[in-house]
């Protein structure tokens, strides 16, 4: 997480330690509960503006990480590529450059390629977070739902947790399974061959039908299903991705009983999950969006806090 | 034109399979005397003791982006680059804007390398019209243009439909002239960034599969089998390929195929990060790649080093990696590059990597004597490179002749250097270590 000049970015989960990670989740514990007060704001970044940049739509992740800086008194701007200069051509290495100039403090990134962040981070002297790039990482996803899953689940050490559905084209996945391994679970993936790189690192288990792993899963996470993905070739239809592949509630029915149901939405209810088992007791979507606001607060303090490190 | 003499260096001379210490005198364009001792008489001299001589490099692929891609490389850029890596012929490829499918566009590049006269430049034609894939170029109005086109290729592109390219070969039949495949599978390596595997996964990039190579290799093999044409694989990557090729030579199918230094020399994992200067077509692969194509140059199953040179301009690489073009800048340093990883660590002899910058390529052209290199007896055409095996120096672009500075090798060191070139005995290069 140290890198040139001094500042610190976050690109992907494995710029940081374990015991870096567990100090990350103990502070966002701690902004848990102020986001559960009647006035949800501390002054710790009170002056430092944050600029979100967003080269593709995502209402969820900029809607939080805004709430997560004003809930911290900074001063947020939103850039998103429809409305900017993008447009007109100007080049990602002189729009960062431009944001920086004009004195923000902290640039929160989501591209649709991967390595942008990575890029604007070599480029630029402020901070840099990764709010999603390409199919590369997206790590305030996967530190948000470790900490949904070690309040849920207390200790993670030899826990399983098995993500269902498009490994190959995840960002969410791959830190996920990252950030996972880092804190000592099992991990195991359930899907068609197609959407299944040879890559996945070593210790992962690969299983071709969810059936096979529901009974030993502690965590079920499940993946959007893109409708596109048909077209490409790389499933016959989203009907047959139902019928092997969808949580539903006869399914649930014969996993564990304290399964924990997570998904970083947006859901396709219908396809990758049944309505009733969103809204199902095991269902954490909701607490997930929840905790995503008081963890993307820990990462911007990290950031960002006193005058250069927390 | 005055005399030249070059003292006390060393010939290889690889189209005889040979090497010997000789003084050079050069007078009008050719090598009139080889001999101990020739005396210095007022000529100009170049002191070549302790260095090499070898006959002029051919290079079968580079791109020199005129016309239409002038601010990346012209013409002149790009072959004082050629020069400076020690060529002193060149095929361009024909991936141009407009493409080069049609005589006075060959013809106006021809005429205008030949006025520069630092390099004979051999345009390569387009196999289809406006490198479409639909319909073919008119491939025997370039073969008998002044340029003399004598290699075809929609490089940058595979030509996809099989019946279109099996026409090609058998057209090019009446010709004699070779068709240089691009083999890669649109299909297979589709908006893929690196090679696929794990260092795809790593980076979260889209994989091209080696597979997309081997798979328009072995059907162009086929093809070539099948019409008894000269069939040339560009840039081979892969394990595969080099076995698949290895197997058609040795069913005497009429197939060449070349290699460059970045696919003999670096591997996906020395890719660091995001940066678009490794970011290359075909893709790097794997170690066990490498070793193939290695073991390959050494059995003669890859007949050419060849540099598929790609400058870019500096904003265009500096982009997200997806936005970033293809391609390395690789004129001035081949030859370094691989005497250094090649020559110095053992793999190859000398005499065998001259072969493959001057000979190899050569052969495949099917250019011979008096058209092309030769012996090195007297009256031969002074396109000769002196090459210091002594100097070391470290690859800066910054001080490319190439308008491209984009390569993955900045900052290396190597060892030997070309110090002086000359083009009909006119010299092209000579570096100050030549001319004290």
């Amino acid at each position: 997480m140290f890198r040139n000049r001094g500042k610190r970015d976050l690109l992907d989960v494995d710029q940081l330690d374990r015991a870096e990670i567990e100090s990350l989740l103990e502070s966002a514990e701690a902004f848990e509960e102020v986001l559960r007060r009647p006035i949800k704001k501390v002054p710790a970044l009170r002056g430092k503006t944050v600029v979100n940049l967003f080269y593709e739509p995502s209402t969820r992740t900029r809607m939080s990480f805004e709430l997560a800086a004003k809930s911290l008194s900074a001063d947020v701007l939103n850039f998103s590529a429809s409305s900017s200069s993008v447009e007109k051509g100007e080049s990602l290495k002189d729009t960062g450059l431009t944001v920086q100039a004009m004195g923000a403090d902290a640039l929160v990134v989501r591209h649709p390629m991967a390595g942008a962040p990575d890029k604007l981070a070599e480029w630029l002297d402020i901070p840099v977070i990764n709010a999603g790039d390409g199919m590369h990482a997206h790590p305030t996803q996967a530190l948000l739902d470790i900490y949904v899953m070690r309040k849920r689940l207390g200790a993670l050490e030899g826990k399983r947790v098995t993500f269902v559905g498009d490994i190959l084209h995840s960002r969410v996945a791959r830190s996920g399974i990252k950030a996972c391994s880092m804190m000592g679970m099992e991990v195991a993936v359930a899907a068609p061959p197609t959407f299944l790189p040879d890559w996945l690192p070593s210790g992962v288990e690969v299983f071709y039908r969810l059936d096979d792993v529901l009974r030993d899963s502690h965590v079920i996470y499940l993946l959007r299903i893109q409708r596109e993905r048909q077209v490409q070739g790389f499933l016959p239809s989203l009907e047959e991705y139902v019928h092997f592949f969808q949580l539903n509630e006869e399914r649930l029915g014969k996993a564990r009983p304290d399964v924990l149901v997570m998904h970083p939405g947006p859901m396709n209810r219908g396809v990758e999950i049944t309505p009733k088992v969103a809204e199902s007791p095991q269902s954490l979507v909701d607490y997930q969006v929840t905790c995503g606001v008081a963890v993307r607060m820990a990462i911007l303090f990290l950031l960002l806090g006193g005058s250069g490190g927390a | 034109m005055s005399e030249i003499l070059i003292r006390g260096g060393r010939v290889i001379d690889p189209f005889s399979s040979s090497s010997f210490s000789a003084d050079l005198l050069i007078r009008e364009g050719r090598i009139v005397s080889i001999s101990r001792g020739i005396a210095r008489n007022g000529f100009k001299v170049w002191e070549a003791d302790g260095k090499y001589i070898f006959p002029g490099f051919l290079d079968l692929h580079a791109h020199l982006r005129e016309p239409g891609g002038e601010e990346a490389e012209d013409l002149e850029s790009g072959l004082m680059a050629a020069v400076r890596g020690g060529y002193t012929a060149v095929c361009c490829m024909p991936n141009t804007e407009p493409p080069l499918d049609h005589p006075e566009l060959v013809d106006a590049l021809y005429l205008k390398a030949r006025s520069m006269g630092m390099a004979d430049l051999f345009p390569v034609g387009c196999i289809t019209r406006g490198r479409k894939g639909r319909e073919l170029a008119d491939m025997g109005l370039l073969n008998s243009s002044l340029a003399r086109v004598r290699a075809f290729s929609d490089d940058g592109d595979c030509v996809m439909d099989s019946g279109l390219m099996r026409r090609a070969l058998r057209y090019s039949r009446a010709l004699g002239t070779v068709i240089i495949s691009h083999p890669e599978d649109s299909a297979l390596s589709s908006n893929g960034q690196v090679n696929e595997g794990k260092v795809s996964y790593r980076l979260g990039l889209r994989g091209i599969p080696s597979l997309a190579e081997e798979v328009m290799v072995a059907r162009d093999i086929l093809l070539a089998e099948e019409t008894g044409a000269r069939l040339h694989l560009a840039h081979v990557s892969t394990a595969r390929s080099v076995r698949l090729i290895r197997e058609a030579k040795e069913r005497g199918v009429p197939v060449t195929a070349e290699a460059t230094p970045h696919h003999l020399i670096l591997t996906e994992e020395d890719i660091p990060g995001y940066d678009a200067n490794f970011k290359v077509k075909p893709p790097l692969r794997t170690k066990e790649d490498v070793e193939a194509l290695r073991e390959a140059l050494a059995d003669g199953t890859i007949d050419a080093v060849a540099t598929d040179h790609a400058p870019h301009t500096l904003q265009s690489k500096e982009q997200e990696f997806d936005y970033a073009p293809f391609g390395i800048s690789g004129l001035e340093t081949s030859f370094s590059l691989l005497y250094t990883e090649l020559v110095l660590k053992g793999e190859l002899s000398l005499e065998e990597l001259v072969g493959l910058f001057t000979s190899g390529p050569a052969r495949v052209l099917d250019l011979s004597p008096p058209l092309y290199g030769g012996e090195f007896v007297e009256g031969r055409v002074a396109d000769l490179v002196i090459f210091d095996p002594q100097a070391s120096w470290t690859i800066d672009p910054s001080r490319f002749a190439s308008k491209g500075k984009n390569t993955p090798f900045a900052g290396k060191e190597v060892k030997g250097k070309v110090v002086g070139v000359l083009k009909g005995g006119r010299i092209v290069y000579e570096d100050e270590a030549l001319c004290e």
